[in-house]
């Protein structure tokens, strides 16, 4: 098959499958792409989440790191999510890079001013993952500068433990995220950060249905970086990156992110480029019952 | 490609053992004998007192009608008349209850109970959705009586 008949199948599947999922569902979903608030994904739905991050680099080939998530809806307090990543360096070559699975549970009942989420990941990654999903540790932009050969030869069981602060306040959300991670073989704790601030452009809902109206807007800011191990904490030689985040809710239940980010430091890639669509399947947990013969 | 295919299987188990173990849960009437609109009695005064700024404005109502039928309909029907998963927002309880009590349980959810956190949705979107609730009034056919059977 050319590659003109593969871009031109891909583009039918989309479409179809844009035109076959429910057109109803929720979405009213946070522009971040590497913070967390406290809102978890409502039980029962499905979220299929596609990314990827584009970055330059000193020394080496630039890259793209395309991921897939999929976030489901356990209960009011739980989600589970699973992860697919992999990366494409330029002039070298394509590779799946591993997995991971990530857990966030909501402690308390209620909102209060600081809504406390508990978050824990285990991955399986290859040394050439590089989504950049955070950043910990002295991870800095020269680790990417190796050619894929030597980069996947690395294996790393990783299990990484979030506390996620978030408050909504006149409509912005403030979200403090603060990370340690584990490589299960024998290496030392390492720990990040990520901060975020966001506000929808309109805070009323319109009386017409619009897919442009502002309130479907949501624009802010993330800050993220790594915060050194258990035997040097603190900033040095570690990267550091500020980017400003933009998500369009369409009520069809799409959303589109999009996020430039730029490297505070040396030890910073220059320039990340993320950007997402993601769409919410309302009742996918019922859908998968019913096969199951519940609910009937 | 091997690590690929694992990879998939691994996340299609991890989700429909999810599920199933939510599906377990048995509904939430009959996990708890109290009626399903206990919660909002649980509303602080200083919630319930809260006035609604959209009240009495058309405009909030067909607002808080598309909100409620994109994010709402799904568990509470269409019409608010309840479904498998959610109670009757028509009823007595509900509609008898304060527009600050409403907002609240927007506000908060009722976590264990599945209903999520809706605070996502910022305060005047909340509000429209309470003007939209409180323009549906009682259903005519139901009494309080039947919809605390309801789950």
């Amino acid at each position: 098959m050319s590659a003109s008949h593969s871009r031109l199948l891909s583009t039918f599947v989309f479409l179809l499958l844009a035109l076959l999922l429910p057109a109803r569902a929720r979405s009213q979903e946070s522009p971040y792409l590497v913070t967390y608030d406290h809102y978890l994904e409502e039980p029962g739905n499905l979220e299929i989440e596609y990314f990827s991050t584009f970055g330059t680099q000193h020394g080496g080939n630039d890259f793209h790191a395309p991921w897939i998530e999929l976030e489901y809806g356990a209960t009011a307090w739980w989600t589970t999510e699973f992860y697919l990543d992999g990366q494409t360096t330029f002039n070298d070559s394509t590779l799946f890079t591993g997995f991971r699975w990530e857990n966030r549970f909501r402690p308390l009942k209620r909102e209060h001013f600081i809504n406390p989420v508990i978050y824990v990941e285990y991955a399986k990654l290859s040394g050439a993952d590089k989504i950049m999903k955070e950043v910990e540790g002295h991870d800095v932009a020269s680790d990417f500068a190796e050619p894929n050969s030597l980069l996947r030869q690395e294996t790393k069981h990783e299990m990484e433990f979030k506390l996620l602060l978030s408050s909504t306040y006149k409509g912005w959300n403030f979200a403090e995220n603060t990370l340690a991670a584990k490589n299960l073989s024998n290496q030392p704790w390492e720990f990040g950060y990520a901060l975020g601030a966001s506000r929808p452009l309109q805070l009323a809902a319109s009386s017409k249905r619009c897919n442009l109206c502002r309130q479907n807007f949501v624009a802010g800011v993330e800050m993220y970086g790594g915060l050194g191990d258990r035997h040097s904490f603190g900033l040095r030689d570690t990267s550091q990156y500020l980017a400003p985040v933009a998500a369009w809710n369409l009520p069809s239940g799409w959303t589109f992110r999009v996020s430039p980010g730029f490297g505070l430091n040396d030890n910073s890639h220059g320039f990340l480029l993320r950007w997402g669509l993601s769409y919410e399947i309302n009742g996918f947990g019922e859908m998968v019952g019913h096969l199951f013969g519940r609910g009937r | 490609m091997k690590a690929c295919v694992t990879a998939f299987c691994v996340s299609v188990t991890l989700i429909v053992c999810a599920t199933v173990a939510s599906q377990d849960a048995p509904p939430a009437a009959k996990r708890d004998k109290e009626s399903v609109y206990g919660e909002i009695d649980k509303a602080p005064e200083k919630a319930r007192a809260k006035r609604n700024p959209f009240e009495q404005n058309a405009e909030a109502v067909t607002a808080g009608k598309i909100l409620f039928e994109q994010r709402c309909a799904e568990c509470h029907g269409e019409a608010a008349l309840g479904g498998k998963k959610a109670p009757s927002l028509r009823a007595i309880e509900v509609q008898g209850a304060s527009p600050g009590a409403i907002f609240w349980i927007l506000t908060n959810g009722v976590v264990r109970r599945g209903m999520p956190v809706w605070s996502k949705l910022p305060e005047p979107q909340r509000w429209q959705l309470v003007t939209y609730i409180k323009s549906l009034g009682t259903a005519p056919s139901e009494t309080a009586d039947d919809l605390t059977k309801k789950p």
